[in-house]
């Protein structure tokens, strides 16, 4: 681990690529700006869903009263209240909350590993990205079933109205697609896809990555080469998926 | 074991006991701002202020995860403001987004 501001190369002066001024190794540092350029991405779809949600008009009575209906936004705390195994229990974000929970744990996981790699501890390491696994197979279950409850939604549906051929016919919209959803007008499930299935498909990525330096990890791989570098640069980019998840959570949640 | 007899001995060093307990500290933290941010969501009006709340504790839990876990608080200066100045492009595009929203509302849904 370098604190130093300047890493000189022997025999190369600075005017000639003697110097890593960011004190860090090509490799992280080239992590650090794909992160950079993934925060624009995901803030890019933060942000549209913040421009599309203010130009919907939002519901104005009261909470109690609120009902679903294509006409306004939707108070996402309405509509992300079960958790599983209790069928028709209300109990608003808490499923949600759980997920944080579990995926902060495997941030924690994750940033002891690579704690253990700058002590060169093997099984420390195997130890710590075993449960950092473990923490995104559960988160990825979990998104899964919110997934599912999102898609098939409630017995009773919603009622929408359309206007066709000069008289208003009623139906019943039961779930979620792309192109109409229970909840809201279609633009709050194409966000709800759009936004957690790109982040959870970072936390795929993720797993996969954190399972391929395990594997490293438990053959000697970086013992072999004298670093654990590795661990320290995929715990960068899963910290950011945490980092993701902790907006998404305020923004497509909470707000 | 006898087939790694010839690869250089590896000096495992003693845990970090300092540093553990400051990184499960942080951990804390998070789970802490977490918890109040539940206790908000339910116990305040929908309006400005709660939003602002949920805003500032965002800020707060990022600057932690970014600054302690990725250990951004620590590289040299000019990594970390080579990765922070950049986001004022988020800050731009979130106050112009958020503002065209607006008036996009107020086009399509004028109140007579």
């Amino acid at each position: 681990m370098s604190h130093s501001t300047a890493t000189t190369v022997p025999g190369r002066s600075i005017w000639d690529g003697g110097v890593s001024p960011m004190g860090v190794s090509y490799g992280k540092l080239m992590m650090w700006f794909f992160l950079l350029s993934d925060a624009f991405t995901f803030s890019g779809l933060l942000i549209t869903y913040g421009l599309i949600r203010s130009a919907h008009p939002a519901f104005t009575g009261l909470p109690d009263a609120f009902a679903f209906s294509p006409e306004y936004w939707p108070i996402p705390e309405k509509v992300f209240e079960a958790i599983p195994f209790f069928h028709g229990l209300k109990a608003p974000l808490v499923f949600v909350g759980l997920m944080t929970f579990i995926l902060i744990m495997s941030s924690v996981t994750m940033v002891l590993a690579v704690e253990a790699g700058h002590r060169m501890d093997r099984k420390a390491v195997e130890k710590w990205m075993l449960w950092t696994i473990v923490g995104g197979l559960t988160f990825l279950s979990c998104q899964a079933w919110e997934w599912t409850h999102f898609i098939v939604g409630s017995e009773n549906g919603t009622i929408v109205k359309d206007f066709v051929n000069g008289e208003w016919v009623s139906r019943i919209v039961r779930g979620a697609s792309l192109t109409e959803n229970q909840y809201g007008p279609h633009d709050f499930a194409d966000f709800f896809f759009f936004i957690t299935g790109f982040h959870g498909f970072h936390v795929f990525s993720g797993v996969l990555l954190n399972f391929l330096i395990f594997y490293r990890t438990v053959t000697g791989m970086y013992d072999r080469r004298g670093s654990y570098e590795m661990v320290e640069k995929v715990g960068l980019y899963w910290h950011f998926v945490d980092l993701v998840w902790v907006f998404v959570f305020t923004f497509f949640y909470l707000v | 074991m006898s087939h790694h007899a010839h690869e250089a001995e590896v000096v495992v060093l003693p845990p970090n006991k300092e540093k553990i307990r400051h990184l499960w500290k942080v951990a804390g933290i998070l789970l802490l701002i977490t918890i109040f941010e539940f206790i908000i969501a339910f116990s305040m009006p929908h309006g400005v202020a709660k939003t602002a709340i949920f805003v500032l504790m965002t800020i707060v839990k990022a600057a932690y995860i970014v600054g302690e876990f990725m250990h951004l608080r620590y590289e040299a200066k000019l990594l970390l403001w080579s990765i922070l100045i950049p986001i004022v492009f988020i800050v731009w595009m979130l106050v112009a987004f958020l503002y065209e929203g607006m008036k996009m509302s107020d086009i399509n849904f004028l109140q007579f």
